[in-house]
């Protein structure tokens, strides 16, 4: 059995349940020491699976028809596929969107869930919920008119006027 | 702008407040990540880039109400042994401190808060509490968050919430972490199992110093793992319900030992005392692992309760880098052992003989008499 990481000959065999599948890795001796296997107070298994990434050294996440990328590129930032497998972090914000397949994959296993709970920024919300909205009342707005009920019309235009003026 | 020598001069907040209960939790540390919008993260940002967000950051911060006349330097303008002492002073992180142009630490006057500027995160927050108090450390450190969130845009995903430079910190961008004093567990041989249980809860320990499950001083360090599908205050909730346990075993094996083999702790504090008042020379190693039996001591009530915190400050004391600031010189390796004697001296020198025969509970056991030589 050879090593996931190196070639070498495979001494250690980890088995952990990750998300109610079985993963397995196996590493040699120096691998073992070098990610902290051997000490018990603090691997985790999910850096050691941070370390596979599609078609990059170490070992296949879940799936193993492995997503392709291609020559994803960041369009705000200009990082790649392969700085990416270099060295395992995003090059900006934008990079969560450009590449989501790939995040997608690698936080399999890593938290307790995928989806945020707890704080958010708060102006940001009022922004988020303000825009949804405004968008949700337009297109009720353009029903309303092509339905030529122009008294719903008027209070919906009503109505996205004074949410807009928030904004000024 | 505070200068060096004023912010190390004084000992932080947390090292003299007296909230904590000086038992087995020494500190609580919250650290929040956080990166801008529209600037590449600074581990790919270009210098320039590097730059402008520090730009960006810097005044934000400055600007906060909390911060006035804070210390708040580019680490370019440091020595590296400065940088060294803010890092033993768990100011700034030891990755921060290699960072080259364009990283910058901002410290508040009484150390409770210190934000790290292009770190591998755009910005990297942290208050730290003595004993522990892991929400309050919380709410002071997101109102400050909240605050710079008015004039700074973080980015933010709705479903994977704050955006970090490595997956791993994703959603709410919380390390939380309790540094804490287990020789009583180490004595009794249960470390092993207690560090074990916790690690099967998905919470990670370490050795503040040494190797794997040997810590010198026995200082251990319990932190969350995961960041993401949990909110803030659930995780603090865990840390601290873990830790709590973690400390009342501790405590109960302290009472054990006392009880079981009260000549062994005896035996063990008192060789502590006499080596650490009078050794001439002492490397780091040996003075950690005696001060951890010395504030044993203190809790103990075999010395006298500020014991426990002369050690506490001892331990940062006696750190390579506060040696060489100590010796205005750099040092070499037989002449920090040196000097660190010294200190260890001249810091004890008032400090009595441990009173032991008092203090063991229970103690109709006469002491043993089988070594003529013991007094």
């Amino acid at each position: 059995m050879k090593c996931d990481f190196c070639d070498t000959k495979a001494t250690v065999f980890l088995t952990q349940l990750v998300e109610g599948e079985m993963k397995k890795i196996c590493l040699c001796n120096a691998c073992a020491k070098e990610r902290g296997v051997t000490d018990p107070t603090g691997f985790s298994l999910a850096d050691l699976l941070l370390g596979g990434l599609p078609g990059g050294p170490g070992l296949a996440i879940g799936n193993p028809t492995t997503v392709s990328s291609g020559g994803k590129k960041c369009p705000s930032c200009g990082f790649t596929m392969d700085d990416l497998k270099k060295v395992r972090r995003f090059g900006c914000s934008e990079c969560y969107g450009t590449f989501s397949d790939e995040v997608g994959q690698m936080l399999r296993g890593m938290h307790k869930g995928a989806t945020h709970i707890g704080k958010v920024p708060e102006g940001l919300m009022a922004n988020q919920i303000r825009t949804q909205r405004l968008e949700e009342l337009r297109s009720r707005l353009d029903q309303a008119i092509a339905a030529e009920s122009y008294e719903e019309a008027a209070g919906i235009r009503d109505e996205i006027r004074t949410l807009d003026e928030v904004n000024h | 702008m505070m200068r060096f020598a004023t912010l190390i001069k004084h000992p932080a907040d947390w090292m003299t407040g007296g909230h904590g209960s000086h038992g087995a939790v020494l500190t609580s540390r919250i650290r929040l990540a956080r990166n801008l919008r529209h600037h590449p993260f600074p581990g790919w940002a270009k210098r320039e880039q590097r730059a402008t967000a520090l730009g960006v950051i810097r005044p934000a911060i400055e600007a906060l109400s909390v911060m006035k006349d804070a210390f708040s330097h580019e680490l370019d303008d440091l020595s590296s042994v400065q940088k060294q002492v803010l890092v033993e002073r768990h100011l700034i992180s030891r990755e921060h401190a290699a960072r080259g142009h364009g990283s910058a630490a901002v410290i508040e006057r009484r150390q409770s808060f210190s934000l790290m500027i292009n770190e591998e995160d755009h910005l990297r927050m942290q208050a730290i509490r003595p004993g522990l108090q892991l929400s309050a450390a919380f709410e002071a450190l997101s109102a400050l968050d909240s605050e710079l969130e008015k004039s700074l845009e973080f980015a933010f995903d709705a479903s994977l919430g704050y955006l970090t430079t490595c997956p791993t910190n994703l959603g709410t961008g919380l390390r939380a972490s309790a540094m804490l004093h287990l020789p009583g567990l180490v004595l009794s041989d249960q470390i092993g199992q207690v560090l074990q249980a916790v690690n099967k809860i998905g919470l990670a320990v370490r050795g503040l110093y040494g190797e794997g499950t040997e810590s010198l001083g026995n200082l251990y360090q319990i932190s969350n793992q995961s960041t993401l599908g949990e909110s803030e205050e659930m995780i603090i909730r865990r840390l601290e319900r873990v830790i709590s346990q973690v400390a009342s075993h501790e405590q109960n094996a302290r009472e054990k030992l006392l009880e079981d083999d009260p000549a062994m702790v005896a035996d063990k504090v008192g060789r502590a005392y006499g080596v650490l008042r009078h050794a001439h020379i002492i490397d780091s190693k040996e003075a950690l692992n005696h001060l951890s039996l010395l504030r044993l001591g203190g809790n103990l009530e075999f010395f006298p309760r500020e014991t426990v915190l002369l050690c506490d400050a001892l331990l940062m004391d006696i750190q390579p880098a506060h040696l060489q600031l100590h010796a205005g010189s750099k040092l070499s390796p037989e002449e920090r052992d040196c000097s660190r004697a010294e200190i260890l001296r001249s810091r004890l020198h008032s400090l009595e003989s441990p009173d032991i025969g008092t203090s063991l509970k229970g103690n109709s056991e006469p002491l043993d008499h089988s070594n003529p030589e013991n007094t």
